[in-house]
């Protein structure tokens, strides 16, 4: 049986055929992509220091002395300036982070989970479960996303896990769809059919053949939302919706500071400035992700 | 020889919704067909794309579910069954697809792709990986393969992974449905002959489509010849290709290009006029009249005699007996006339 033409090639004979893992593979294509690289740096290196932000943030988040209040960028002690209470602008701004990148980061996990799961299955079983699920969540398509997430997050209450909780609403409906557009296109291949023939459940075929053929489409759409989802929430908070006042946080400090614009214009903008400096290197990293997924698949 | 797999009147029509979901009829794709497979033998399935092979193959695995008829695995009716008996029993059946493209994971290696059919019957994951290793050297993969992905691999490659998946169920039937019409000429051959030897050394039966009648002769004992969801002729592979008797089976063999160097072959041609009729308002009687040339008024008649002219060899035509005797004689001429 082995004795025909495709096989009798000795470079395909010999044992030290080793391909890279799929991991390897799209690591390899990003760090080519010198752009999105940097950006992965650059938001590491907000991303690290906010979560070690108790161990090298100069002060206390909270710890104000008045008479210090709205030094300039650049002062001794206080590098990024005071606010106008006072308080250490680089210790706001780390510990602000935290709470910030929470909220960028967690309702994305939770619309993909939820919102894929719902995808899968509307994609998958199809007919009337597809019917109910999606129509259900076009539901949310008739709202503006923004006022719907203010309405939500109005109606839990303040605080920023109501936050999350609005904004994985909203996320919901766009990660289904995407998921189950993936699916019904995967639904058709013949494997399919053959995992069918061979009598597996479907509850094995949607784990080993369907999710791991639309999990990078889903992904890479997830990823597009993490910089989306920090701005809303930085926006929900600016609004008060958030956290209350002393607790520092990238939106309410930049509600808290737009009274002393005139006075010190640079240090007010300074937690804006670093939203937009994560947002931007995530939307960077995203876009190098997305790439490198697609030559690899 | 025992009959492992007998097939009785099934048939399959898919409706076809217009718009605001009124029905405007149904697609009859399959039709009334019967046949059975003896134990070790291979049956050929032949007809041009359209006529419901693939179909048919689907809802042997109850892939689609038949409107009507029987499907007898060894005298136990597997239409009827659920659950785990169902499970037990599609098992013993497997199919082979016809794109190797698209029948396997490209996101599983190629080991996980076969031992995937056992670990989701219960199996444990590190003893179907090695039985997947086992057939996958059956089928002629070198071990190095097993961690690779699909996307290394060449279409017949590839086809043999889709046949040691089959394989590793340890099926008694192997569907192979277009099995080898995406691969090359040269590839064709090595899978055919995989085919036949394993088949051999498995004690498989094989139900083996094709559009292609060459390779149809080649792997068949006997032969079914399908035109629009219905069986037209079956009988020996000796039978059909020496001595056809439905006007279609005639047509289709002569429509085969020749392989003779010099000898020009296209007045003998007999290409069949038209086009396939659409299934959504099959003709009635014999579908094939449309086209036919010998058509008559008798051949609207919605009943079809099928008349058996030897032992096993049925022809649905009332016509059989017209210009009998085998198409490479002369008198071919007088029966389809150019």
């Amino acid at each position: 049986m082995l004795n025909e033409s495709e096989l009798t090639n000795p470079s395909l004979l010999s044992n030290e055929i080793k391909e890279d893992s799929l991991l390897k593979k799209v690591w390899l294509e990003f760090y080519k992509n010198r752009i999105a690289f940097i950006a992965l740096i650059v938001l590491g290196i907000v991303v690290l220091s906010c979560l070690l932000a108790p161990l090298i943030a100069p002060f206390g988040p909270l710890d104000g002395e008045i008479t210090d209040r709205l030094l300039p960028l650049g002062s001794t002690g206080h590098i990024l300036g005071t606010d106008e209470q006072g308080r250490d602008m680089l210790t706001r701004v780390l510990y602000g982070g935290r709470l910030s990148l929470y909220a960028g980061f967690l309702p994305v996990v939770i619309s993909i989970v939820i919102g894929g799961a719902l995808g899968v299955i509307a994609g998958y079983f199809g007919r009337i479960l597809n019917t109910i699920i999606m129509r259900t969540l076009d539901i949310f398509y008739s709202f503006p996303a923004i006022l719907l997430a203010i309405g939500i997050s109005a109606a839990l209450g303040q605080g920023i896990n109501n936050i999350v909780i609005s904004i994985s609403i909203i996320f919901i409906p766009p990660v289904a769809r995407v998921a189950e557009s993936a699916v019904k296109g995967v639904r058709e291949e013949e494997f399919i059919e053959a995992a069918k023939s061979s009598g597996a459940q479907s509850i094995s075929i949607i784990r080993y053949h369907v999710i791991k053929n639309i999990f990078a489409k889903v992904f890479v759409y997830g990823t597009t939302q993490i910089s989306i989802s920090l701005v809303l929430a930085s926006g929900l908070s600016f609004l008060g919706l958030g956290v209350s006042p002393p607790t520092p946080e990238w939106g309410i400090m930049l509600n808290n500071l737009k009274g002393q614009i005139f006075i010190n214009p640079l240090v007010t903008i300074i937690p804006g400035l670093f939203i937009f400096i994560t947002a931007l290197t995530i939307n960077l990293v995203a876009d190098g992700l997305r790439d490198a997924l697609e030559i690899n698949s | 020889m025992n009959t492992i797999l007998e097939v009785k009147g099934v048939s399959k029509s898919f409706p076809v919704k217009g718009s605001f979901g009124k029905s405007k009829g149904a697609v009859s794709a399959v039709s009334d067909v019967s046949f059975s497979l003896k134990e070790r033998g291979t049956l050929g399935i032949v007809g041009e794309s359209g006529c419901g092979k693939s179909t048919l193959a689907r809802l042997l695995l109850r892939l689609i579910e038949p409107d009507e008829g029987e499907v007898l695995y060894r005298d136990q009716d597997i239409l009827t069954l659920k659950g785990r008996k169902l499970n037990q029993i599609k098992r013993k059946i497997q199919m082979v697809f016809q794109n190797p493209y698209s029948s396997i994971n490209p996101k599983m290696t190629i080991e996980n792709n076969v031992a995937f059919s056992l670990w989701t019957n219960g199996v444990s994951k590190k003893e179907a990986r090695k039985k997947a290793n086992d057939y996958l050297e059956a089928v002629g993969l070198p071990r190095s393969y097993a961690h690779r992905y699909p996307q290394s691999l060449s279409g017949g490659q590839r086809q043999r992974v889709a046949i040691a998946r089959a394989l590793v169920l340890e099926p008694e039937i192997i569907i192979a449905d277009e099995a080898v019409s995406a691969l090359d000429k040269s590839i064709q051959g090595q899978v055919l002959n995989l085919f036949q030897d394993l088949k051999k050394d498995f004690n498989l039966s094989l139900l083996f489509i094709s559009h292609d009648l060459n390779v149809v002769e080649y792997m068949s004992d006997e032969v079914m010849v399908m035109y629009l969801g219905k069986v037209v002729e079956k009988g020996s592979a000796q039978h059909i290709y020496s001595n056809a008797r439905h006007p279609y089976t005639k047509a289709l063999l002569n429509s085969e290009p020749s392989m003779k160097v010099g000898v020009s072959n296209l007045d003998k041609h007999q290409l069949i006029k038209g086009e396939l009729p659409s299934p959504l308002n099959p003709p009635s009687g014999c579908r094939f009249r449309t086209r036919c040339p010998h058509a008559t008024a008798q051949c609207g008649n919605a009943q079809l005699p099928t008349i058996e002219v030897n032992t096993g060899h049925h022809v649905a035509c009332h016509l059989w007996d017209m210009g009998t005797g085998s198409l490479s004689q002369n008198k071919q001429s007088d029966v389809l006339p150019i």
